[in-house]
């Protein structure tokens, strides 16, 4: 047979993807990072979940979302479960993933693994599904944990648009996840040294969650200057402020959930007065309306997950077995 | 042929580390791919894997591509690398057991095999144990393990011997003929020509990423070192026997040393040698014709180059 550029591949990229994903998520599960994760995350959970309880105590009003509440309040010195997931999360799927590949390289396992019958494609896909599942897993439990605790502390049981708008949440939180593990992924890959990796991946991190905030200032001011004889000039600015801090995918993450929690939010950026005529402030808006404000993030996040995933990939094709 | 390649170029940038390769080994061949550190040995097997590209040339390994069809290929070939390592914390068990899985092996059948080859490689009884626990030589062995377990065709040994005791070498050298015995094809490399001599049937000295020489030891020896027969003589005493020596037809050097004689010839002259002591008074102790070392045909072949340079 003559090579040709134009003859395909054989068999399936995926042959082999159960074998690497099931031994991934062993590990994963058995990992002594994990049962450290675990118990801070079980932590912050009663912790949050305590706190919201106490505060919501304290309302009399009748407020038909009550579960979702639990969420997102928060009681000095505790921030709300949703800060501690927006912090923790992060964290948690670096930890699983900033030497995924490295690992492989460092100890020497990575030729034996390729010289089996498995394409790379299998081995990077095991690995970042195995990753996913295993956050996917640690989030069902808290989310299950927060909620049966939140029975106990209120003894409301939630309506059933809470329970959908908490699932939707949920899938937005797993969306979140996935960004960082892919920039945990992409580290492994480019960094053969594991602390490097984990380094560089954590340096992402607190970039996008205390500085960016600051940058995206900055360049809107740069961008919309503020003319204090031109009250549009404002708006031209908040809008750029908007535009650049979505970048980041914790501002993203933040908006989303902010829709799917809060069924009062009407929007996600400034509103004009005239757009208010004839609304119902506070009025919450049905789910679909909600799922729809919350849509362009939602999109955003798994996006920007699978161009991680897609960089990840490249980046390991290329890459050469030996060191 | 099983392994076979044309013109094969392996580039690093302007380094050239493999350089229009051509080498073909037959079916049930135990082939050395011989030559120093960074001679492009390894670069070489990995192309012949899949798992490197080749900057030019073809490769065919049991008749596939390895670019197009390394699935096929793979699963016919066992590759053990230079460095191997395991998952230190998973038991010898757990980490044939990954293997058997994305060889895609049914579980009873990996069972059985599994324990088969442990057993082989006597490593049932630590299988259990984590493979942090084991030394150098008992992890080379269960790299073997996990070669034998998908029943290869052709076996690849990235310098088997290396970091092992003169002991545990010849004892994995001993296991690497075994393979020979069943048929298997082994391509291994290695930098220290004079253990893995013994077992190679055929072997190609590697220089700067070029197959220099390429032949059986002896053959090669004879090419290198002029066809000499090489015989060594203890006998007592010693005076004057070098120049009756010198006189016999075919005999091109004789060199006194602490421990005797060294004869070069163009024949295996013994017979005559033997002869020529016993006529000169002396007694013959010893008379033995020297194994031409592949260390010697490689160091004089470089001389050669050199000088020609």
């Amino acid at each position: 047979m003559q090579p040709s550029s134009r003859s395909k591949r054989e068999g399936s990229p995926w042959t082999g993807l159960w074998a690497v994903f099931f031994k991934e998520m062993t590990d994963h599960l058995s990992s002594t990072r994990m049962r450290i994760l675990e118990v801070l995350i079980l932590l912050s959970a009663v912790g949050a979940v305590y706190a919201g309880a106490q505060t919501l105590r304290q309302t009399i009003s009748e407020d038909p979302f009550l579960l979702l509440r639990v969420f997102t309040a928060a009681q000095d010195p505790l921030p709300s479960f949703i800060a501690f997931l927006s912090f923790f999360l992060p964290l948690a799927a670096i930890a699983l993933g900033f030497d995924a590949i490295n690992g492989e390289y460092n100890r020497n396992t990575l030729s034996r693994i390729l010289a089996q019958p498995i394409y790379r494609d299998a081995l990077l896909w095991g690995k970042f599904l195995a990753g996913l599942a295993t956050l996917a897993l640690i989030l069902l439990a808290l989310f299950l944990l927060v909620v049966g605790l939140s029975l106990i502390f209120l003894g409301v049981p939630p309506s059933s648009e809470e329970v959908a708008r908490a699932l939707l949440f949920l899938l937005a939180t797993l969306a979140y996840t996935g960004v960082w593990l892919g920039i945990a992924l992409v580290s492994s890959v480019l960094f053969r040294s594991a602390a490097t990796s984990a380094l560089t991946a954590i340096a992402v991190w607190l970039f996008f969650a205390l500085f960016w905030g600051i940058i995206s200032q900055l360049l809107a001011q740069a961008v919309a200057p503020l003319d204090p004889f031109d009250p549009e000039s404002q708006l031209r600015q908040a809008e750029a402020l908007l535009a650049f801090s979505r970048i980041s995918p914790n501002t993203l993450y933040a908006e989303a959930i902010q829709a799917l929690l809060n069924p009062g939010v009407r929007s996600l950026g400034p509103v004009l007065i005239s757009q208010l005529e004839g609304a119902l402030l506070g009025a919450p808006l049905p789910l679909g309306q909600s799922f729809l404000l919350a849509w362009p993030q939602l999109t955003g996040l798994i996006a920007l997950t699978l161009l991680l995933f897609a960089l990840t990939y490249v980046l390991f094709q290329r890459r050469e077995v030996r060191a | 042929m099983v392994i076979e390649t044309r013109g094969l170029t392996k580039r690093y940038g302007k380094v050239v580390a493999v350089d229009g390769l051509e080498l073909s080994i037959e079916a049930g061949e135990v082939y050395g791919l011989l030559g120093p550190n960074g001679s492009g040995k390894t670069t070489t097997i990995l192309m012949l894997l899949g798992l490197t590209e080749p900057s030019a040339g073809t490769v065919r390994v049991l008749g596939f591509d390895p670019a197009r069809e390394p699935l096929s290929l793979k699963r016919q070939v066992g590759y053990l690398p230079d460095s191997v390592g395991f998952y230190g914390e998973m038991t010898a068990w757990e980490n044939l057991a990954y293997i058997a899985r994305l060889n895609g092996l049914p579980r009873a059948l990996a069972q059985q095999r599994m324990e088969r080859v442990l057993e082989r490689m006597g490593l049932a009884e630590v299988a259990q144990r984590p493979v942090s626990t084991f030394s150098r030589g008992m992890r080379q062995r269960l790299g073997l393990a996990e070669v034998l377990l998908k029943e290869p065709k052709v076996v690849i040994l990235d310098e088997p011997t290396l970091g092992l005791d003169p002991e545990a070498a010849q004892e994995f050298l001993k296991m690497i003929q075994g393979l020979k015995n069943e048929g298997i094809t082994v391509l291994l490399s290695s930098h220290l020509l004079h253990q893995v001599q013994a077992i190679c049937d055929r072997v190609g000295l590697f220089h700067q990423g070029k197959l220099v020489l390429e032949g059986r030891v002896e053959e090669l020896a004879q090419r290198v070192l002029g066809g000499a027969y090489r015989i060594r003589l203890e006998a007592t005493p010693l005076e004057g026997l070098a120049e009756r020596l010198r006189a016999l037809p075919g005999v091109s050097q004789v060199q006194t040393d602490a421990a005797g004689l060294k004869l070069e010839a163009q024949q295996d002259i013994r017979p005559q040698v033997a002869q020529v002591v016993l006529e000169a008074g002396a007694t013959l102790q010893s008379l033995l014709l020297e194994q031409p070392s592949l260390d010697e045909v490689y160091a004089r072949y470089f001389q050669e180059v050199r000088h020609a340079a």
